[in-house]
Formats: C-alpha cells, structure tokens, sequence
C-alpha cells in the first residue's frame, strides 16, 4: 500500500507568530499523493496550500508532524537533501545564467559528470521547446519561455515529485491554456509526481488526477475532479468550486422539503435529519411549463446572456433564489419574460445533499 | 519623418544644448581648465623659490623614475619614489578587500531589515561623512597611539606588557582608510542586495546547491555591479588618500597624495609634482579600466 504512495503528510501542523497571535496555517493535515499523479491543491489565498508545499519542498518545517518522502521521513532535511524540485510562482530564474545554464544549475550542484549534464540540458530544451533560446539571458524571454525554463530546470534534475506553486498566474489567458497543456503532456511524458498549487478551480479540474480542496488551514475534501464537482462534502467545496445553488430545507421521509414547501426527492438521505441544504448546479436546473407534474412553481426574475448560455434567475414560492444555465439558442433570443410563471425541475442525481 | 517634424526636432535638440551649456562650460573650466595646467606644468623647469620657469624640460617625468646623480649626473633608479608608488598600491588594493570583507555582511544585514528600520540603519552608516575628515582621523589616532585607548584597555585586561605600535606604521593608514572609506563600499553594495530578489536564494537552495554555493554561484555574481562600484569608489580616492598617511601614517610612510605635497611644498619642484599627479591619473585611469573590462567578462560568462 504505502509503496504507491510518493509523498505524504502526517497530522502535519504549520503555526505562525507568538503568543496570542499564533495563526495556524495548516491544521492538521494529513494527505497521501500517489506515484506518477498530478495532484491539485485547491483553495483561494491564504488556505494554507503554499505552506503545504512550502513543507513539502522544505523551506518550511512543520510545527508539528510529519513529511515523508517514498515512506522516508524527511521533515527535518534541508530542501538541497530532498529530491523534490520547485517552480515558484516567480519563476526566479538566475538573471546571470544562460537558459542553458539555468537549467545546468541543478545538475551541477549534484556534482554529475560534464557530458551528462550537457546531455539532459539538450534533452530538457527539446522537452520544453527552446532548443533555438539556450544560449538567452532568461531577461530576453517572454513570459511564457521564462516559465518553460523555469520548468526544464527543475525538471532536469529528475526529481521525484515537481512542486508547482501557482506557475501559470502571471501568464495571459490564452497562454495560460497552451501551458496547461503543456504542462499535462510534460508530466505524462516525464512520470514524475506532480503536486500543483492554484486557486484556479478551471485549472484544477482540467488538468489533475486529483484534487486536494483546502480552506482556512485544512483539506476538506480530496478527490477526482469529477467527484468535487458533483459530489462536494460540504458548503465550500460546492460554492469555490463552480457555481451552485443553495437550497435550505429538512428532511422528510419522501426527500427533502425546501422552504418553499416544495419537496425534492434526493434518493437515500441516510440517517441526516433536522435542517440541511441542498446544492444544485446551474445547468443541471430544467425549465417546463407551469404546473407540469413533477416541477416546482417559479417566477422568472430576470436573465443575462453569456454567449454559450443564458443564465435564469428564478424565485421559488417563498422567494428563494435559483439560477438555471440554459444554452442560448441559435438566435441568442430567449422567449423568457420577467415575472413569467414556469416549472422548475433538477436533473436525476442533480441534487446533493449538503451535512451541514 | 516629415520636414516639421525634422524641424521640430532640431530646435528641441538647440534648446537642450543651450540649456546645459552653463552646466558644461562649468565642467570644462573646472575639470579640464587645472588638468592642463597641471599637464603644462610637468612639462616646464621648476623656478628656484617653487613656481615654474617658462623653459621647456622632461625632467619632471624623468624624476618619476629615476635621480640624477649629483656628481656624473647618471642616471638611477629611484627607489624612494617606487617604496611610494608600490605602497600606495598594496594599502589601496588592501583597503578596496577590507572593506569588502566587512561591508559586505553589514550591506547584507541592512538591505534584509524590515523597511522601517533600515533606513535607521543606513543613517547610522552615514554618520561619520557628517564630521570632518580630519576629526575623525585624530579620533582614529586616538584610540591606536600607544597611549591610546586600545593599548590601554589591552594593558588593563593583561593581554599585553607593553604597548603594541601600530600608529605611524603602514597598519595604521590601513585601518584609517578601511574606516573612512567604508561607507562607500557599503551604501553602492547595499543598492545592489537590496534589488536582488531573495526568492533566488530559495531556487539555489532547492536545486542541490549549499549556502556557500549559492554564495559564490548566485549572490555575488548577481550583486556585481554594486561589488564593482563600490570598489571604485573606494580605491580611487584610496590611492590619491592625503590626510589619513599624514596623520596616521607620520612622515615615513609616505602615499602617492603625501608625496606630490612634498614637491609642490617643501620639495620646491613643482614639473615633478604636476607629472607624479598625472600619473596618479594614469594609474587610476588604467584600473578603472582594467576593472570595468574585467566586471563585463565576468557578467557575460561564467566559471
């Protein structure tokens, strides 16, 4: 079991400040990144996700807990002991080196023979695409070509897991997306682990194995991008990941009844009674014509066209609010009215059932 | 480009050297004016009481090298003026690394203080530029002299019998001028660690490489440009140093700035004292750019 197993945290506590002013970055957060995955840690800023993989790379030690490396545990090895390479957020290419000589740096500091090093920068610079830029001043380089160099050189090193924090962030959109692509390939191509910090859901759930979702200090759910998306544990994993809506209710014997009055059956609700919350993503909300069997009542409150989609703000009887994203027909016009009356409907499977 | 715009161009062009034209007629008549002169000068006979007589004569620039002998009149290599020359030299070159050695680490410890608190910092550092040169180089004569306040306290905790000499010894304008001259080490050095992004420290670190490597591999060849400018500012006026031999090192051990002194004062010759100052800005001119030539090949390879 722990043989697939490339990289793992242990109850791992990070704290800052003194005294009083102690903020704990990470709480308690234990995870396990499997061999060859590329593993997304998930949250907006200040979740602790760079602390993990701050402790990770080593720059960090944990105040309590534990980091291990292939089952080794390396929580107390400098970051030049640990065979886990970085590429920062600002790339921090060495100013004075070549591109060639950046990419170098990590072989020579491992004392490798002179051909060998030779050898893996040419094979990096064809990986990375910038065979005709190496012998460059990483300050040529636009912004994406410094991120290629600044991924060959912490890949050339063959390290055991890439740590990637944030790398795409400074790029433009549409370079973003090339990179993205890239980087998949690179990863598939090279087998090695990767772990990936962003605050880019779309990012996230296009390109991981898995995803790590973090908030204030801890994981709250790790999964395959698909299960996050349709299967979130609890409030904010559904609302920062896509957008949702949230309908408060309780459950009765035959589902869940909103506030509304109205009932949605949920299929097995388990042993949760009491209060609870429903999510429902957008496009997986239906509109029919009022009083259709099986619908909610709803009032149209207004709708704004997004291209690809229309987005429907509805009122439910008691006011509640529920967006449906509906694909724009070929016209772009939409035969909806304001304060029109439809039916409102979830896709099968469409609504979760939220513990808290 | 259109014939308006062309004109617009030069009258732009007029008007800014009309306006800088008072700012380099300064500079000509205050740079250049005395540099001729003192060119001229060590091309003329020196008069009887000092000053110049109007009679052409390379006896100014023989007497760099060599002395005539009093009775045939051959030829000598002067060796006084090359023990000047060669001291001058070593005690600049040293100087240059003392206060690179210590103004290093102290630029470091500024430039990664808190921003508040640096510039506390770099007040402190300038503090001495605020007291007169002379002042502070009697201070320094006061706490080296025999009597004085080193020797004192090391006598009082036993560590020594007697007083060790220092002052009047070439140690003495050494750390006179290690002391005087360190700001300027400092503050071009701090420029420099305060724009390199620390962030490279943690790459280094990460890709294998110790912190004596990332020392020698990423930090100082990255701050070179503030290591080069410091070391200008430094030996240069080093080299041409007046007040802190004379004080420091008495009348013995004389620098290049000592001796032309001595000719245009007591020395009464005065071609001599004007071609020893050209070439002291021979010699200058030549590490700078042996200096510089160096710093740029250093830049665009490694090693």
């Amino acid at each position: 079991m722990t043989s697939d197993v490339a990289v793992e945290a242990r109850n791992a506590i990070k704290a800052f400040g003194q005294g009083d002013m102690t903020v704990r970055a990470l709480d308690n957060v234990s995870v396990q990144i499997r061999k060859g995955e590329f593993f997304t840690l998930l949250g907006p800023s200040g979740c602790g996700k760079t602390t993990l993989l701050r402790l990770i790379a080593g720059f960090e030690t944990p105040t309590s807990g534990q980091i291990l490396l292939d089952g080794r545990d390396i929580t107390n090895d400098p970051p030049n002991r640990r065979p886990v390479n970085t590429v920062f957020q600002s790339y921090a290419l060495f100013p004075h080196l070549t591109v060639a000589q950046n990419i170098a740096f990590g072989l020579e500091m491992l004392g490798r023979p002179k051909a060998e090093v030779t050898a893996t920068v040419t094979r990096m610079l064809g990986l990375v695409k910038l065979e005709a830029m190496a012998a460059r001043k990483t300050s040529q380089l636009s912004g994406g070509q410094q991120q290629r160099v600044a991924l060959a050189r912490a890949l050339a090193p063959q390290p055991k897991v890439l740590l990637l924090d944030e790398p795409l962030s400074a790029l433009d959109l549409k370079l973003r997306k090339e990179m993205q692509i890239e980087l998949k390939r690179l990863q598939m191509e090279t087998g090695i682990t990767f772990i990936f910090v962003t605050h880019d859901q779309e990012e996230a759930l296009t390109m991981s194995d898995r995803i790590g979702v973090m908030s204030a200090g801890r994981i709250q759910q790790i999964g395959a991008p698909r299960d996050i998306y349709t299967r979130p544990v609890n409030r904010f994993v559904a609302s920062f990941i896509g957008e949702t809506n949230f309908l408060p209710g309780h459950v009765v014997p035959e589902g869940v009844r909103l506030s509304s009055g109205d009932v949605v059956e949920t299929g097995d609700t388990g042993n949760v009674t009491g209060p609870v919350t429903l999510t429902v993503r957008p496009e997986q909300v239906r509109l029919a014509p009022e009083g259709e069997t099986g619908t909610l009542p709803a009032t149209v409150k207004s709708w704004v066209y997004f291209g690809t989609d229309t987005h429907c703000h509805l009122a439910l009887s008691d006011g509640t609010e529920v967006i449906a994203r509906l694909q724009s027909p070929a016209n772009g016009a939409t035969d909806l009215a304001e304060g029109q009356k439809v039916g409102l409907r979830f896709a099968p499977g469409a609504a979760q059932l939220l513990g808290d | 480009m259109s014939a308006n715009e062309e004109a617009a161009r030069r009258r732009s062009s007029r008007a800014g050297w009309l306006l800088s034209a008072p700012a380099l007629m300064i500079l000509f008549i205050a740079a250049s004016g005395p540099l001729l002169i003192v060119l001229v000068y060590s091309f003329l006979t020196p008069g009887r009481y000092g000053n110049v007589e109007w009679v052409f004569s390379l006896d100014g620039w023989i007497s760099i090298l060599f002395t005539r002998d009093i009775f045939d009149g051959t030829l000598q290599l002067a060796d006084a003026h090359l023990t000047i020359f060669w001291r001058s030299v070593k005690l600049s070159i040293l100087t240059t690394l003392i206060t690179f050695v210590v103004g290093f680490p102290t630029a470091w410890f500024i430039a990664t203080r808190p921003p508040k608190s640096r510039a506390l910092w770099l007040f402190l550092i300038t503090i001495p530029f605020w007291t007169n040169l002379l002042i502070r180089t009697f201070a320094i004569n006061e706490v080296i002299r025999n009597e004085g306040l080193l020797n004192t306290f090391l006598i009082w905790l036993g560590v020594i019998n007697e007083p060790i000499r220092i002052i009047y010894t070439d140690a003495a304008v050494l750390i006179g001028m290690a002391y005087v001259y360190l700001p300027l080490m400092v503050l071009p050095l701090f420029a420099a660690i305060d724009r390199f992004d620390m962030r490279l420290l943690e790459a280094g670190y990460d890709l294998y490489a110790s912190r004596w490597q990332i020392l020698r591999r990423i930090v100082l060849p990255v701050v070179k440009p503030g290591i080069v400018a410091g070391s200008i500012l430094v030996f240069v006026p080093s080299l041409g140093a007046y007040v802190t031999p004379r004080v420091l090192g008495g009348g013995k051990n004389m620098m290049i700035g000592n001796f032309i002194e001595l000719q245009f004062g007591q020395g009464r010759n005065w071609p001599l004292g004007a071609a020893i100052s050209m070439t002291l800005l021979i010699i200058v001119t030549i590490a700078l750019l042996f200096y510089v030539r160096a710093a740029n090949r250093g830049a665009s390879g490694h090693g």
